[in-house]
């Protein structure tokens, strides 16, 4: 009897745990001896880890005051939720790297954080918003007009093609058209070329949040959440509903192939099965290491029909938050230490080796001149793409609550392809449900 | 006077095992009881009292009470499934056969294995492009997507989930049959039982007891233990078609940082368990024969 009444008191508790999700995880000591301690806690695996432990152990040795250490703390939701967690336990990191998706939160958050313009200034470290690519210092900064995190890891979705299957399809090039498109998926299955023509990662950053700024439409109200807290989406507009209806189509026409929420399609475009790509920009090292033949970058193709298309794609990616509560002494070194990271030769190395974007205009000239682009055909579309001047409807996507909205995106689209739902009511499910979550949002944020 | 004559001893040896059961249990569940009737910023700044509206707004969402459905035919089916196939491979391992221990520890293993392991093993095989299951089935002319197919993601993350607990149930199977009298066994053979006639006569009521108590651990286990499995295997999806209760709580709490909701669900969770096990010993352990 013992051990099952322990079983059942346990099991209920058990529930309770599982909600109970702050219990706090912060390692952050005291600085030791003289030199201060500044604790970064980031999301980046493989080669990118290495990067950035080089990038904290070169600051720390051109200097003698501050020591940056990098610590990796799991996926992107991962150690936000960490972080957070930390930060409520009062044990919070001095940096922490935020996925873009988590940007409205952190926004909302004030005086958990300290504003990076702020930081800058009151370090006396010189800082030059202007040096910044706009569509990426664009989506940091508040409304008032403050950047409020540091820019650092930005991507933007591209457009990746098998070369050799283009050439046993017989198409000499990249689809810059999504009729264009259709008809190169349609050869390269009537050809054998391959049985899978197209697949995608993050399909809503791609189908639906870079889609809308690429053709200078709005994916939600409030010029997507930039002007105030009540935006609402705006996906239930014919163009979403003619561009659902052809992923539809062509899904079921075995042009295009649903492989996941997040990064699945990347290995199936490397491994060879699908023939045509679209996903971040930063998967380009992934390609390059493990694809087995030739590949080629391009735009987003885009519906020529639509005034102002296309504009820009979106950016993806992390930037760096500064969190509150530490002493002056520390946040000096994390403005030193972030003095060091945006000077333009930290930026073109972190550009080159990532294919993540040149954050200030600097970097990417310096890398345009060292001819990177010639020797690696491609690497600037993702550049391209974003340097032009931005509209009030192309600057990003800013929402809260965004992790559920792109999970309400996803369930739709699968819904719909699946063939449960049409695409007009799989858009205006996105509607109701995603506005919900904005409305309850709304209601918690504090600005 | 709780320990009467006895004095300081018995509390001071209680003493620990309370502060851990206080600490680790009842406090969190206090915690997630007071945090369901507020909403908060994910920094925990903004603190407003809302009262049973986190509870209306779950309810009010047909998405939540799919859920419910989702769950139980997920629950149900691992229990059913992970008892009858743990029985029968504990009734075979029993016979007196050869290699008997080394089938046995085989069976075992799984046990050791993470559920996110698990998860993630199970999808390598299922894998729609990839995987050496799904080429089978192709085979055999099943076309098997789980990204898009919800009723194969139910069946896979079940398929894991399973296979995760057979083993344990194994165990608990393997020494209740072991502790049946053979006499008894011997008696019935010379009473002209067959094979089936014994189990279901002799063996099975014999094992009534253990039956029961695994009963109760792999509904625990079904609505507990297995959102790692699902976070791994599917992520709840596709179109919420594998999202059992305790995966919404855990991805509303921890990657989408609602923690007011997530709170309220918690709640809806343990007064559902504890439901539960107040039905299964109230009913179902009636039937038991100790």
């Amino acid at each position: 009897m013992n051990r099952r009444q322990g079983r059942s008191a346990a099991s209920w508790a058990r529930a309770s745990l599982v909600a109970m999700t702050l219990a706090g995880g912060a390692l952050a000591g005291p600085p030791a001896g003289a030199v201060t301690e500044i604790q970064w806690w980031h999301s980046m695996t493989g080669a990118n880890n290495d990067r950035i432990n080089s990038l904290a152990e070169r600051f720390s040795k051109s200097q003698s005051d501050y020591k940056v250490t990098a610590v990796y703390k799991g996926s992107y939701p991962e150690s936000m939720t960490q972080a957070i967690a930390a930060y409520r336990a009062g044990n919070a990191p001095h940096i922490v790297q935020v996925f873009e998706v988590g940007t409205a939160t952190m926004m909302a958050a004030k005086g958990a954080i300290v504003p990076v313009e702020k930081l800058m200034k009151d370090a006396g470290e010189k800082f030059d918003r202007s040096a910044y690519v706009p569509a990426v210092a664009g989506y940091y900064t508040t409304r008032k007009g403050e950047m409020l995190s540091f820019p650092f890891n930005s991507s933007t979705t591209v457009f990746y093609y098998n070369r050799d299957a283009f050439k046993k399809a017989g198409i000499d090039k990249a689809p810059e058209t999504w009729s264009e498109f259709a008809a190169a998926a349609a050869k390269i299955k009537a050809s054998g070329a391959s049985s899978c023509p197209y697949t995608t990662s993050w399909p809503s950053w791609v189908h639906l949040e870079s889609f809308s700024a690429w053709h200078n439409t709005l994916f939600a109200t409030e010029n997507n959440g930039f002007a105030s807290l009540k935006a609402r989406l705006a996906v239930d507009k014919p163009l979403f509903e003619r561009h659902m209806k052809n992923l539809l189509e062509w899904s079921k026409n075995g042009l295009f192939t649903y492989a996941g929420r997040t990064t699945e399609g990347d290995s199936k475009f490397y491994s060879g099965e699908c023939a045509m790509f679209t996903g971040s920009s930063a998967t380009y090292g992934n390609i390059k290491r493990n694809a087995k033949f030739d590949f080629g970058i391009s735009k987003l193709p885009y519906y020529s029909d639509v005034e102002g298309a296309p504009q820009n794609t979106v950016i993806g990616g992390a930037s760096l938050w500064v969190m509150s509560g530490k002493s002056k002494d520390e946040y000096k070194g994390i403005a030193k230490f972030f003095g060091f990271l945006s000077s333009p030769e930290i930026q073109a190395e972190w550009h080159q080796a990532t294919g993540y974007l040149p954050l200030t205009i600097a970097a990417y000239e310096l890398t345009k001149k060292s001819g990177f682009y010639e020797k690696n055909p491609g690497t600037d579309v993702a550049v391209q793409q974003m340097i032009v001047k931005t509209t009030d409807k192309s600057r990003g996507v800013r929402l809260g609550n965004m992790v559920q909205i792109r999970d309400i995106v996803h369930e739709e689209m699968e819904a719909m392809l699946a063939g449960r739902q049409d695409p007009k009511t799989a858009l205006a499910n996105m509607k109701r449900r995603g506005d919900e979550q904005l409305v309850r949002f709304e209601r918690t944020a504090r600005e | 006077m709780l320990f009467g004559a006895a004095g300081w001893l018995p509390a001071a040896l209680l003493a620990p095992q309370l502060a851990i059961v206080l600490v680790f249990f009842y406090w969190p569940a206090l915690q997630a009881l007071f945090q369901s009737v507020f909403i908060q910023d994910a920094f925990g700044g903004s603190l407003q009292f809302v009262g049973l509206e986190n509870f209306q707004y779950l309810f009010s969402d047909e998405l939540y009470l799919y859920s419910f459905q989702v769950t139980a035919v997920f629950s149900i089916a691992v229990t059913a499934i992970g008892l009858t196939l743990s029985l029968a491979l504990a009734y075979f391992a029993d016979r007196a056969i050869r290699g008997a221990y080394v089938f046995r520890t085989l069976l075992i293993v799984p046990y050791a294995v993470a559920p996110a392991i698990a998860g993630v093993l199970w999808i390598f095989l299922f894998n729609p492009t990839l995987g050496i299951v799904s080429h089978w089935l192709r085979g055999v002319g099943v076309d098997w997507n789980h990204v898009l197919n919800g009723g194969q993601a139910m069946i896979l993350i079940v398929v894991a989930a399973v296979w995760k607990q057979i083993s344990y149930n194994f165990i608990f199977f393997l020494a209740g049959l072991q502790s049946i009298p053979k006499s008894l066994l011997e008696a019935a053979a010379i009473d002209g039982a067959g094979a089936w006639r014994t189990f279901r006569s002799v063996i099975f009521p014999l094992l009534s007891p253990t039956t029961f108590f695994l009963l109760v651990v792999n509904v625990v286990y079904a609505f507990f233990d297995t959102f790692a499995i699902v976070d791994a295997a599917t992520g709840g999806g596709p179109a919420k078609a594998t999202e059992i209760l305790v995966y919404k709580v855990f991805n509303d709490g921890f990657k989408a940082l609602d923690i007011g909701g997530s709170a309220a669900q918690s709640v809806i969770l343990m007064i559902i368990v504890l439901a539960l096990t107040v039905i299964q010993f109230r009913y179902v352990e009636r039937r038991v024969r100790y």
